[in-house]
């Protein structure tokens, strides 16, 4: 796989996605969320004939959007691999996008956010926690981007309750160690108005369904 | 909407401007405003039902409406539907006190596992609205929780309603135990929830999906009538 431009950005990844293929042998279409732990994955463990197409993260606030868009890039891109591997987990679509990928010959990680399988899904089930709320590096990055402004909390502070009042607790499922996001993950359980657990996954679930297809 | 809002003494405007005010308020979720503007129609004598249905669900109607075209979204919804909540403290008993018409009866809650019920609650909410009674069995419900409602409430209809992917196929529980027990065509059964579509709810015999909280009420009127058509033919 070509190295990522270090220009690319959480917002670029979140509104347009990221395309970085070099003739590999698998096509990677993920969700933008994954794309730098799928790089630093790949990169880690030279998987070059692993190419990434990711579609724009924020899709993950309209999962209706995500069946169609990945159909999509399997149509444009069955010709030119041997084999492609969709990484969304079913992420509020129903079942509908394994459906798609079954129908269409294709695999995809299982689980049903990213959330679950950076933690590792049958530990994540386990812990049947009703009431966390989580939130995973990108997505403590892109916290004001992906909930606080589209939920209108900005702008209206007394939604948040309506929003978050089932809720007791924030989770931070961090794939790297990195102190600035761990204060950040903080600060939003405090602006949440939920208590704050830290839990280091790494890439849990998906270095395991990556390093199958490097087999 | 009401950009001279600070210039606007509700208690200065007739009944016809008042509740076009009304409209433009819940519209822009101004809880005071509305609960201001109950009060004055009550004290001008309109009958609770009446102040109901032509200010509130007049007004939430419009709101539905954008919504579904795509000009409102879920925080303006939330907010529109937070004043309407202020106006409905004050009807609701007087509604009951006044024997107002009431067009059924629903039992609704999220489904076991599933704490998310912003959908529920407007959903709730337009049905009342609508001039249903509604009994709220709130959040996180099993089978049992469902069963004893149904048994004790003796509603017309079941919403069950889940934002989850791993929750929502608990309503298919539901369902197969009422129907285990010969009580699933006493009831109307309908199931909403974001991952939802209308296949998954044919494929575990709910009566209907409903994509929203104005689908909802009108879904619910439907089978209403039919309920009422069925009894009356066996008459």
């Amino acid at each position: 796989m070509s190295q990522p431009s270090p220009m690319i950005t959480d917002e670029q990844l979140s509104a347009e996605g990221l395309e970085l293929r070099n003739h590999g042998q698998v096509l990677l279409i993920a969700c933008g969320a994954l794309a730098r732990e799928i790089l630093a994955l790949t990169k880690a463990n030279g998987w070059t004939h692993m190419d990434l197409q990711c579609l724009p993260a924020i899709f993950h606030n309209a999962p209706e959007k995500i069946t169609p868009a990945v159909k999509a890039m399997i149509e444009r891109s069955r010709a030119e691999y041997a084999e492609i591997f969709v990484v969304y987990a079913d992420c509020g679509t129903g079942g509908q996008l394994q459906r798609l990928c079954d129908d269409m010959g294709v695999s995809m990680i299982a689980g049903p956010h990213c959330y679950s399988f950076f933690e590792g899904n049958a530990g994540f089930e386990a812990r049947e926690e009703l009431t966390c709320f989580y939130l995973t590096d990108f997505l403590v990055r892109q916290f004001d981007a992906f909930f606080w402004r589209p939920m209108g909390l900005d702008r209206h502070p007394k939604l948040l309750d309506m929003y978050f009042g089932n809720y007791t607790t924030l989770v931070y499922q961090a794939q790297i160690q990195d102190p600035a996001l761990e204060a950040k993950a903080e600060e939003c359980a405090r602006r949440m108005g939920l208590t704050y657990q830290y839990r280091f996954t790494s890439y849990g679930d998906l270095a395991v369904a990556l390093t199958s297809l490097a087999d | 909407m009401s950009d001279q809002e600070d210039d606007i003494i509700l208690s200065e405007l007739n009944d016809e401007d008042l509740v076009a005010q009304m409209f433009d308020d819940l519209y822009d979720g101004l809880k005071e405003e509305i609960v201001e503007a109950v009060n004055l129609l009550l004290g001008r004598d309109w009958a609770p039902y009446r102040v109901l249905t032509e200010a509130l669900v007049g007004g939430m109607t419009i709101v539905g409406n954008d919504f579904r075209d795509g000009i409102l979204f879920v925080p303006e919804v939330l907010l529109a539907a937070n004043a309407m909540k202020g106006g409905m403290a004050i009807l609701k008993p007087l509604l009951i006190a006044t024997g107002a018409p009431r067009v059924g009866k629903m039992v609704i809650g999220t489904v076991k596992g599933d704490i998310h019920d912003i959908g529920k609650n407007l959903v709730g909410m337009m049905m009342e609205g609508a001039g249903f009674e509604v009994v709220d069995l709130g959040i996180n419900n099993s089978v049992d929780s469902y069963l004893d409602a149904i048994e004790r409430e003796g509603p017309d209809i079941l919403g069950m309603s889940a934002l989850l992917t791993t929750t929502m196929p608990y309503m298919k529980v539901v369902i197969d135990t009422l129907i285990e027990k010969g009580m699933r065509e006493d009831y109307t059964v309908l199931v909403g929830g974001a991952p939802l579509n209308e296949e998954f709810g044919k494929a575990i015999g709910a009566d209907a999906y409903c994509r929203d909280a104005a689908v909802a009420v009108e879904t619910a009127k439907e089978f209403m009538a039919r309920k009422h058509n069925r009894m009356a033919a066996n008459a």
